[in-house]
């Protein structure tokens, strides 16, 4: 297999994600027919080829720095799941 | 109407609507409680939309109606649209399909939601898709899958398959999409209606959530190629809230439609029409509309696009790595829903995305973030996107000989509910003739041009030059013009 159940953990963690034995062999095997099949890029000769990140070529985008009109506060929180004193709250970082 | 006509308002395109509405034979009060009724009537065959915005519709229906009467209308103004529910539309409830996003209002538009609402468009609600535009079938939704109008058995194609069969059923007179890999022209390919994927850059992605950064783009579902065009002319252009929207005039799309082909080379890339696994109803159907477009004055020539075998390896390496990236925002601490089971943080964001994500999207960010992770960037994502250049070289090189180039959206036309679902896999491989673009940032446009045996619709391709989108308008109205595949409707 192209993916081993160790990698696929690590990766998860990697990725704030948590799997349960069923799904870990799951994706294990499905990533891993995936990435196989993937490994047909190996057959391209691609030396002196130049990476594309994007497809239209852009320089910088520049523009003024001028404030212009922001979310309220109260708006911006208006999505949060907990919220207190005009903050985002979140379970306790440091114990 | 105040004419005695047996249409129904609903049915009607947005070209058509507008005039009624100027001549003052209809109202936008009217033609949207027309589309709200056959929404009731017909939603629960179709499954499209997520949220119905109705009496918020009429409001704007009221405000559309004020501004014809004051002579101050323009084509969309009055025109009931639905809009993917990836695009931010304020105050309107977008969740794009996953349940991480059930509950996420957005504090503000989308560029080209405020752009159409400006236009004085109405939004008749948000509409179903693959969670974060990740699937081919609108199955991965977190909500509901939508049916295929043609075929309630059927899938609609996807990303975009609500917007598509909002389309296809009269559920809306337009809509949006957003294509990164094949997202807008597959599902019109399959539910049989017009859509454009835009040159990248050429429509700003503000207020999109993004899946693909470096091949979203957002466009139009119709039910005719001069209503694509009309819609482009509203939300085309560039946007300082979107830095890689390309600063570039835009033009009326409208105006060439109706010249003819006569100076139109149209380009076979070899490597679409050799390919194995082609439907034959799809050869057939394709095979058609070269004829159509001969006998229209268009002159034929054979391109070679080589590397076209790669392409969907290469889109499936840059896309979940994109992805694994830009979903990284769903942790649970500034919107969405959070798992308020767990104890520390570490464990909120795990539990948070672990319940709120679904397969597709947990396997696509399994795959990026592996082909990102130390060790591995290099073979995968380095390698990808040179493979990428190659690619986009292809298309230069065949451009240089032609000026569109003509294939098959897909090659089969819709399948099973149900069907594909156990093998990632061969989904993917169902993009194949639409990945490329993306890739190469180019234009793409699907029309319909036939029907499979089984009665589902089949769509043509389009590709043109960076920023032709003038040219596939020109090419797609000429063959619509002389079939009648877009008049069928589906039988619901």
């Amino acid at each position: 297999m192209k993916i081993s159940k160790e990698e696929v953990l690590h990766v998860a963690n990697l990725a704030h994600l948590e799997f349960d034995e069923a799904e870990i062999d799951r994706f294990s095997e499905q990533v891993g027919k995936i990435l196989e099949y993937v490994d047909a890029l190996n057959q391209v000769d691609t030396t002196g080829i130049q990476p594309t990140s994007h497809a239209i070529f852009l320089t910088n985008a520049f523009r003024e720095d001028v404030p212009k009109a922001h979310l309220d506060r109260q708006v911006g929180l208006a999505n949060a799941p907990e919220q207190e004193d005009g903050c985002f709250l979140t379970p306790r970082v440091i114990g | 109407m105040n004419e005695g006509t047996t249409m129904n308002l609903y049915e009607l395109t947005i070209h058509e609507a507008h005039r009624l509405l100027q001549e003052k034979r209809i109202s936008a009060v009217e033609l949207t409680r027309s589309v709200l009724g056959r929404i009731e009537a017909v939603e629960g065959r179709v499954d499209a939309y997520l949220t119905i915005a109705a009496e918020k519709a009429l409001e704007q229906a009221v405000a559309a109606d004020k501004l014809i009467e004051a002579g101050d209308s323009r084509p969309l103004t009055g025109i009931p649209l639905a809009v993917k529910d990836v695009i931010c539309t304020r105050g309107l409830r977008t969740t794009c399909a996953s349940k991480i996003l059930a509950n996420f209002v957005p504090p503000y538009d989308a560029t080209v939601s405020e752009k159409l609402q400006k236009a004085g468009a109405i939004f008749l609600g948000k509409v179903n898709m693959d969670e974060f535009a990740m699937g081919s079938s609108t199955e991965n939704s977190g909500f509901k899958p939508t049916r295929n109008p043609w075929n309630p058995d059927y899938v609609p194609g996807g990303s975009s398959g609500g917007a598509a069969a909002a389309v296809a059923a009269d559920m809306c007179l337009g809509s949006l999409g957003s294509d990164t890999g094949g997202s807008i022209r597959q599902p019109a390919s399959h539910c049989g209606v017009v859509g454009l994927k835009p040159t990248y850059g050429r429509v700003s992605r503000y207020g999109l959530v993004a899946y693909a950064s470096s091949l979203d783009q957002i466009g139009p579902i119709t039910k005719d190629v001069t209503d694509c065009a009309l819609l482009m002319n509203a939300i085309a252009g560039h946007d300082s809230k979107d830095s890689t929207s390309v600063p570039r005039e835009v033009p009326d799309y409208s105006r060439n439609l109706k010249n003819g082909l006569d100076d139109i080379i149209v380009g076979l890339p070899r490597e679409y029409h050799d390919s194995g696994g082609l439907d034959p109803d799809v050869a057939r159907a394709v095979d058609n509309a070269k004829a159509v477009l001969k006998d229209l004055g268009a002159r034929f020539t054979d391109v070679s696009l080589p590397h076209t075998p790669y392409a969907v390896a290469a889109y499936y390496v840059i896309a979940p790595a994109e992805a694994s990236s830009n979903l990284a925002r769903y942790d649970g601490v500034r919107f969405g829903v959070r798992d308020k089971s767990s104890g520390s943080l570490q464990e909120m964001f795990r539990r948070t995305r672990s319940g709120g994500f679904g397969a597709e999207v947990k396997r696509r960010i399994i795959l990026g973030t592996y082909a990102l992770s130390a060790g591995y960037y290099d073979a995968y994502y380095g390698k990808a996107s040179q493979v990428r250049t190659l690619i986009m070289e292809d298309f230069q090189k065949a451009f240089e000989t032609c000026h569109v180039l003509l294939s098959p959206v897909a090659p089969t036309p819709a399948f099973k509910i149900g069907e594909n679902t156990d093998d990632p896999l061969t989904m993917y491989l169902s993009d194949i003739f639409t990945i490329p673009a993306n890739l190469a940032g180019i234009p793409g446009m699907s029309i319909p041009c036939g029907f499979s045996s089984k009665g589902l619709p089949i769509g043509l391709q389009l590709m043109a030059r960076h920023f032709d989108e003038d040219t596939l308008f020109k090419v797609g109205y000429n063959f619509e013009q002389a079939s009648d595949f877009h008049d069928k409707k589906p039988m619901l």
